[in-house]
């Protein structure tokens, strides 16, 4: 930013005028460069934000969407949407499946990250490797589960069968739907946590490792001790940027299953898709409307991370 | 520098809008002597038969045309979008069951607009592009559901194919399959409209109709689904298996029977063994009723009714009985025209069970349904995904679907 704090008294008088034309240029320039990016906000956010909410508060028809007109209903979609049985499932389903994704992803990202911190031979390309799931694209990540999953010829079933376990319906069973799904957007979200708690650590100083080995420190001690309490702001983001993605998951689950059978795996992104695009009468309302939900949860999410992180620069 | 927080909790909140994503637009209009043909078929290319056709047709109406091909479950809304910004295309060739619902928007032109004529189109396919006694659009061809048998399968568990005549006799040839070690038949009973499509030849086969879905004859139709998962004449997978999946697992050779349609056939031929096709049987006795598939080569409503008479005499075109036969047999469907049909099964005579399966065949959206059908549609399939899953017995099924589709208006 500018430095402004010039000591008034080393200004001649007549140059006044001038320095303050020039700081008006200044900060006319200064918001000419701001407004590239403000307008990529309103056009690319501000307005499809704004459409969805006047579309979840309409009764939209075919007619009406086409040729405009729809009734104003006010909040007559989402009281349609709280009273469906479905928003039950589909809000305790995301819950389920954004809390399980996330523990196992950042779980399991981290016990890796701290594995590939210790340098070793090809531990490079190892950890390259590891960064396959991230690189393909869903709908091969989600038809190779789905092919894997399959409960009459799938893999996993044969090699369950080798140990003498019985068939399991990976998809079509309304009780492992979900889980199903969970397994396969764990496997897809490890990478990312991964490259990230790896970097954090990176930004440890060995120092602090060195000191507390002088200290009689084991591993157990200087991971629990140095490690993950340094790692916490990086950790904080990992988990809020993991929280949002997976939230709004839709291409797995609806790859994988449809969020079927029966609804079993049935998310509010995936709802909100089979409402606006899932059959041949689109109900854009009510689909905006549980979109809207959507976003409302990521808020209060990032509210909360806000808070927290708040509390912590207090502290 | 920090960051305020509301910036923050902004840009957080924008991550998660996706769904409301920016639309790509910028679809071509009929301006400067060119018009646009939407079609579902993006599997030909610009050197195949059909674009031949296109091209010909546009010249044939002294116009140029750009074509473009999209998924079929794209294309509705791709059309919606576009009719909204008034960008729709000047031909439209579109599944039948969407039809109605685009006509009934305020989408499509009538025949009577446009100057298309669908008189020698078999009723029982018009029907589902009758809306209030006007008609939108003419068939391009039709195709429907067969049973698909594989003949080393049945001989080796001493099945004659002739024997299936109805529900209990197809039931028998099952049960013969099963204890010979085989597996007997697989089909689609995704949660989407294709498992409605594969329900409703035993739905309508059992004599039950779509406007009462927790009818006892409708029940007896899952009913009679459920048993064959139970008695593992069909597999588990079914519930998560489309139309293509469910192909897949008839041509590993491992199974029976197969529900299927027109469109497998020339996959049929390269599968590496001998098949057959038989209708699929009716409760009782006889061919079911299957639902019509295939799509309506229709005109959108466009700036000018010069425009729109233009459009239809391409659409006519397209669905002349001299240019039509092409499209039909890189399709693999059966012409809406009962004349070309004869001329067809003479030509190959193994089109004739699916000839007559076309001509007992249903519109979807028939009955008067219109854009109710979609309504009744979706609780159906979830019905059916309740009762094979064991979420729900059949009959609970059906009354929830029904209750579903009956407050749904």
């Amino acid at each position: 930013m500018l430095d402004t704090r010039e000591p008034v008294t080393a200004r001649p008088a007549a140059r006044a005028p001038g320095r303050a034309g020039w700081r008006r240029k200044q900060q006319l320039l200064a918001w000419a460069f701001l407004l590239p990016l403000v307008a990529y906000l309103v056009l690319c956010y501000g307005y499809p934000l704004v459409t969805n909410v006047d579309l979840s508060l309409r009764n939209y028809t075919v007619r009406t969407f086409v040729h405009g007109g729809a009734p104003l209903v006010w909040f007559d979609n989402y009281a349609g949407v709280f009273t469906d049985p479905t928003f039950r499932t589909a809000l305790l389903n995301t819950l389920v499946f954004t809390a399980a994704s996330l523990l196992f992803q950042y779980g399991i990202g981290l016990a890796m990250a701290v594995f590939f911190a210790r340098h070793f031979r090809l531990g490079p390309t190892l950890r390259a490797l590891f960064l396959v799931p991230w690189l393909l694209p869903l709908i091969v990540s989600g038809s190779t589960w789905a092919w894997l999953l399959n409960s009459e010829s799938g893999v996993v079933n044969s090699v369950l069968g080798w140990f003498g376990a019985g068939r399991i319906d990976w998809l079509t069973s309304p009780s492992w739907s979900l889980v199903s799904v969970i397994i396969a957007n764990i496997w897809i979200g490890v990478p990312f946590n991964l490259v990230v708690l790896h970097s954090g650590l990176q930004n440890i100083p060995a120092e602090v490792y060195e000191a507390a080995s002088l200290d009689g420190a084991g591993a157990w001690q200087r991971f629990r001790h140095v490690t993950f309490p340094l790692l916490r702001g990086v950790s904080a983001i990992t988990l809020l940027l993991g929280l949002v993605y997976t939230l709004k998951v839709f291409d797995v689950i609806w790859i994988m299953t449809k969020g079927g059978p029966g609804g079993s795996s049935t998310t509010l992104a995936t709802w909100s898709y089979q409402l606006g695009f899932g059959s041949m009468l689109p109900r854009f309302g009510p689909s905006a409307a549980v979109g809207n939900v959507l976003i409302l949860l990521a808020v209060v999410a990032g509210l909360l991370y806000i808070r927290a992180q708040r509390r912590q620069e207090e502290a | 520098m920090k960051r305020h927080p509301l910036i923050r909790l902004l840009s957080v909140a924008v991550a998660a809008t996706t769904l409301a994503a920016c639309s790509s637009g910028g679809a071509p209009t009929a301006a400067g002597g060119t018009f646009t043909v939407w079609d579902p078929y993006p599997q030909f290319d610009a050197t195949s038969a059909w674009a031949k056709v296109v091209d010909k047709c546009g010249a044939d109406a002294g116009v140029k045309i750009t074509r473009q091909a999209f998924d079929t479950t794209d294309l509705t809304n791709k059309v919606l979008l576009a009719a909204q910004q008034n960008t729709a295309p000047n031909v439209l060739v579109v599944d039948n069951p969407v039809v109605s619902t685009l006509a009934e928007g305020g989408v499509l032109k009538s025949n009577a607009d446009t100057g298309l004529d669908a008189a020698q189109v078999a009723p029982n396919l018009l029907a589902a592009a009758d809306v209030k006694g006007q008609v939108y659009g003419v068939p391009i061809g039709a195709n429907t559901l067969a049973l698909y048998y594989n003949k080393a399968v049945l001989t080796a568990a001493g099945v004659d194919p002739a024997s299936v005549k109805d529900w209990a006799s197809l039931d028998a040839a099952l049960a013969k399959v099963h204890t010979a070690g085989k597996k007997g038949i697989t089909f689609s009973a995704i949660g989407t409209e294709e498992g409605s499509f594969q329900f409703l030849p035993w739905f309508w086969g059992s004599g039950a109709n779509l406007t009462d879905l927790g009818s006892a004859d409708a029940v007896a139709a899952l009913a009679q689904w459920k048993s064959w998962l139970d008695k593992g004449y069909a597999p588990n997978s079914v519930i998560g298996n489309t139309q293509t999946t469910s192909w897949q697992e008839f041509a590993t050779g491992e199974y029976a029977f197969a529900e299927n349609g027109t469109w497998q056939l020339q996959k049929a031929k390269t599968a590496g063994f001998d098949y057959g096709v038989l209708a699929i049987p009716a409760r009782t006795g006889g061919a079911a009723p299957a639902p019509t598939g295939g799509e309506f080569v229709t005109v959108p409503a466009q700036s000018s009714p010069d425009a729109e008479k233009t459009a239809g005499k391409i659409a006519s075109c397209l669905t002349s009985p001299a240019n039509v036969g092409d499209s039909d047999t890189a399709l693999t469907y059966v012409s809406a025209v009962p004349s070309v049909q004869e001329k067809q099964v003479a030509a190959q005579p193994e089109l004739k069970v699916w000839v007559d399966a076309v001509k007992v065949a249903k519109g979807r959206t028939g009955d008067n349904l219109g854009t109710r059908y979609p309504r009744i549609s979706e609780p159906l399939w979830g019905a059916v995904q309740a009762a094979l899953t064991g979420a729900k017995a059949p009959d609970a099924a059906l009354a929830a679907a029904q209750a579903t589709a009956a407050s749904a208006k």
